[in-house]
């Protein structure tokens, strides 16, 4: 039945209101500037797996996070920057998920993506009250201690074979239509996930080169692979953020969207136009930076164990 | 034969999966915030009632499956085949055992039930949750008895062996939830 009322109880709006406000504060004490950035924009995302909305009257799109306009900001000189914004994915609804969001998403010059963790370590404990402390894994790690996989080196059908041992729940059908990245994925989400601890944060780090994204790619030395310096953050089996080390170099922020772009049209899926602002201020350079992205609805999910995103919504996409 | 994409996936929708049909029964999506997403369903065959769990990668599709569920009125039995007839169209079904077999005993002419068609062919027969039938057996009621949860077997018109509280006659109306079996009041 439709309903005009919102999903959340007035409790829910008012913890989510404190929660906002000690994020707020925790930047503020450490000279961290909030800033905005526009939601729409003449280019959009051009991750294959995140789809953005389009206003096709006016061309322009709504963001799926503030990244390229906040590095932009970054390249400008900005320091030290936060942002608490709506963000729109298309396609993706569900317990979990809702396309519009609120995402938190900050840059630390000068830190590493280890330092950040830490940062961001603090920042939930603090927001979740969480007393255990926290689980560091790399992606390597937690794919060979649970799976006895080498992630970086498995081939195709070690990991077809892998996910009929570990998850033969999943449809597999045609082999030649599932990726390595996929493979990973489902191993990821319906193996691996679920076995993290619901009291602690878990963070794994050091993707595999192909899920880099814009995090900066660390060079394979004789004895380690090449890893994207990329870090994810859960609490039990709840992903909660997703960090970097920021790509600095503007060819191979280039490289990434042209591939992007390249790999959409090989699947047929929209091809949105280049952000060339966000190139250009990469052309400029942006300074050693780590930055990261939480999903607000998410922690608040985790902190008053809520089982459906619309539980902390006021009025969820159904109802909007 | 039409097919669904995942993106269609919501609970109720029935396809085909190993040759058997099957119905969603809840739908998630499982999706990294960078990275394939995945519809993670719990689906229930509709030939054996077996309820296990799925996952598909999204954007895949499945083979829709012809099921449609109709109400219809109970006839009668010859032996073989349980025939229910669609009240519009006067349209009769005929189904066999395995379609009938966990009904039978709430099975009474001239109620309406749930028949699920497969290719036009009964599947499963689904009752109301609550029937009112008539006590056929049972030991003679003591009267001022109403204990609390004390009970005595009775068969009801259908065949169905209940238990009904102890002042219950032989020859009452009753009303009964069919999910549990399980006696509700007598009939008003």
């Amino acid at each position: 039945m439709l309903s005009w009322k919102p999903t959340a109880n007035l409790e829910m709006l008012k913890m989510r209101a404190q929660m906002l406000s000690e994020v707020r504060t925790f930047f503020s004490q450490r000279g961290v500037l909030e800033v905005e950035t526009p939601a729409l924009s003449q280019a959009a995302n051009s991750d294959p797996y995140i789809e953005s909305f389009s206003l096709s009257n006016h061309q322009r799109f709504l963001h799926t996070s503030p990244e390229y306009a906040m590095k932009r900001l970054l390249a400008a000189g900005s320091g030290d920057i936060y942002q608490i914004c709506k963000v729109w994915r298309a396609e993706e609804a569900g317990k979990n998920h809702n396309p519009e969001f609120t995402l938190l998403e900050w840059y630390r010059v000068g830190f590493s993506y280890q330092q950040l963790m830490e940062e961001v370590e603090l920042l939930l404990r603090s927001l979740l009250s969480l007393k255990k402390s926290s689980k560091f894994y790399s992606y390597q790690q937690l794919f060979i201690e649970f799976l006895q996989i080498n992630p970086h080196k498995a081939d195709h059908s070690t990991l077809i074979n892998g996910v009929r041992e570990n998850a033969p729940d999943v449809e597999i059908g045609n082999e030649a239509n599932w990726s390595k990245q996929d493979l990973l994925d489902v191993l990821l989400t319906h193996c691996l996930e679920p076995l993290f601890n619901k009291e602690q944060l878990t963070f794994i780090y050091d993707y595999p080169v192909t899920q880099s994204a814009l995090a900066n790619v660390r060079p394979a030395t004789p004895t380690e692979t090449a890893v994207a310096e990329r870090f994810e953050v859960y609490l039990g089996k709840r992903e909660l953020g997703n960090g970097y080390q920021e790509l600095r170099s503007a060819e191979g922020n280039a490289q990434v969207i042209a591939n992007e772009l390249k790999q959409r049209a090989q699947h047929q899926q929209v091809i949105p136009p280049k952000d060339n602002y966000f190139l250009q201020a990469m052309e400029h350079g942006i300074p050693f930076t780590s930055g990261v992205a939480i999903g607000i609805d998410r922690l608040l999910m985790c902190k008053f164990n809520k089982k459906h995103i619309q539980q902390v919504i006021s009025f969820p996409w159904d109802t909007a | 034969m039409a097919s669904y994409s995942t993106s269609e996936f919501r609970n109720g929708l029935k396809f085909m999966l190993d040759g058997a049909p099957y119905t969603i029964l809840d739908n998630e999506l499982v999706k990294p915030g960078k990275g394939q997403a995945f519809n993670r369903v719990k689906i229930r065959n509709l030939k054996t009632g077996r309820v296990i769990d799925k996952t598909w990668k999204s954007g895949e599709s499945v083979e829709a499956a012809d099921v449609m569920e109709i109400d219809m009125e109970y006839l009668y039995e010859d032996g073989e085949f349980w025939h229910f007839m669609e009240p519009e169209s006067y349209e009769q079904h005929a189904a066999d055992k395995n379609a009938v077999e966990d009904v039978i005993k709430w099975l009474k002419p001239q109620e309406i039930y749930q028949v699920t068609l497969w290719n036009g062919a009964p599947l499963s027969i689904t009752p109301p949750n609550f029937v009112e039938l008539k006590i056929t057996e049972c030991d003679p009621g003591v009267q001022g008895n109403t204990a609390q949860g004390a009970t005595k077997p009775a068969i009801v018109e259908t065949g169905a062996a209940i238990k009904v509280p102890l002042f219950v006659e032989e020859g009452e109306v009753v009303k009964i939830d069919t999910r549990s079996g399980e006696y509700l009041s007598r009939a008003k």
